[in-house]
């Protein structure tokens, strides 16, 4: 009876931080502070987190079917793949950023010395003018 | 090996526009210069290129400031070079591939790139540009290993350009002396190429696996350089060993890259 009463406390637990973790996605989203592809990957293991919680047996037969002894551990490998899928797509957008930023900054520069040489052209131009 | 004799021809009056001179085309040439931090070098270096290449155009030299913490801007602005200044240091691969982009938007046939800390001779600019100009490359490289002269350089240095050298030379299939010199001459093809596709941090020896595998033709002509004038070398004793592995890297990587 002890036994199941525990069980019972860590699956409310687990769900009520997922839709914790959920309510903040949404939230941010809301807000624009967080665009929604890079949302997804995280809403998927919060909402993957829930259904393990409310139908463990799941959690067992998947474990099982794929030949892991202890089902738990499968939870742990599961999240360390979500978790370094997260950090790959994040490492991507960040090299993204970083190519793009440097393009624009060569393209900046770039028009600021043309602005600079063509105010110097008319300057000269109006040396000789007048 | 004995360095071959310069060209005076070549070298002299109109070097940036050659008019039928032995039968040379008229040539459009700029002269890249990436700098950071080097308010005390330029001077000397454009003063070495007056003195070499007669009635010099400053508005074909494009000295490009890597965000700066000293004057080198302003430096370089009163020596009458065309400047391109950076907000932030963005590194040395951004640098050299924005005196690209210059260079492929006003239509420059020739890229001359030479560094900014006078280690680079302005006398033998023609014999690095005599074979792309008469157009049997598209790209060459000065090599120092090539002249027998020794090179005071550090040792560790030493052993990594060495090194690379021979990796490159293995990756590429073409023996490169000095891969990571960046005493290098480009004709208009390799230069819109490298205005797209330019590599970031230590460029030089990636450079040449990306030229390759995109069917450049290269070659190394000797060359002699010079102590660097004043100033620290960019490349500090702690950041050799980073050098050292991401320089492999990248240039491993790059015989995959598209």
């Amino acid at each position: 009876m002890e036994y199941s009463v525990n069980i019972f406390r860590i699956q409310v637990i687990a769900i009520v931080a997922s839709l914790i973790l959920i309510a903040a996605i949404v939230s941010l989203i809301r807000k624009h502070r967080l665009r929604e592809e890079y949302s997804l990957l995280l809403l998927g293991g919060g909402v993957a987190v829930i259904i393990f919680s409310v139908w463990r047996q799941l959690l067992d037969k998947i474990a099982h079917a794929i030949g892991i002894a202890y089902p738990p551990s499968m939870l742990f490998i599961v999240m360390l793949l979500v978790g370094v899928l997260i950090f790959l797509h994040l490492s991507v957008t960040v090299s993204e950023l970083k190519e793009q930023n440097k393009r624009l900054t060569q393209e900046v520069s770039l028009l600021k010395q043309r602005i600079e040489q063509h105010l110097k052209q008319a300057l000269l131009q109006q040396e000789a003018g007048g | 090996m004995s360095p071959t004799p310069v060209k005076k021809q070549v070298l002299l009056n109109e070097l940036f526009y050659f008019k039928e001179m032995n039968a040379l085309p008229e040539v459009k040439m700029l002269i890249i210069i990436p700098a950071y931090n080097e308010e005390e070098n330029l001077p000397g270096v454009i003063e070495d290129l007056k003195d070499h290449l007669d009635e010099i155009d400053m508005n074909h030299i494009v000295i490009i400031d890597d965000g700066s913490i000293d004057q080198t801007t302003e430096v370089a602005k009163s020596l009458g070079a065309t400047v391109i200044t950076f907000p932030y240091n963005l590194g040395i691969g951004g640098a050299v591939q924005t005196g690209f982009l210059y260079a492929a938007q006003n239509d420059y046939e020739i890229v001359l790139r030479c560094d900014g800390d006078g280690q680079h001779r302005a006398d033998q600019i023609s014999r690095l540009i005599e074979p792309v100009l008469t157009g049997r490359v598209d790209v060459v490289i000065g090599s120092r290993f090539l002249v027998e002269k020794s090179y005071d350089t550090p040792f560790l240095r030493n052993i990594g350009i060495k090194l690379f050298s021979v990796i490159n030379s293995v990756i590429i299939g073409q023996k490169i002396t000095d891969s990571t010199s960046g005493f290098r001459a480009y004709n208009r093809k390799a230069i819109k190429f490298l205005a797209k596709h330019y590599p970031q941090d230590y460029p030089e020896p990636e450079a040449l696996v990306i030229l390759k595998k995109n069917g450049f033709r290269l070659a190394e002509v000797p060359v002699e350089m010079r102590q660097r004038m004043r100033g620290k070398s960019s490349i500090t004793f702690f950041s050799a060993l980073y050098y050292m592995i991401k320089v492999c890297f990248a240039v491993f990587m790059g015989m995959f890259k598209y």
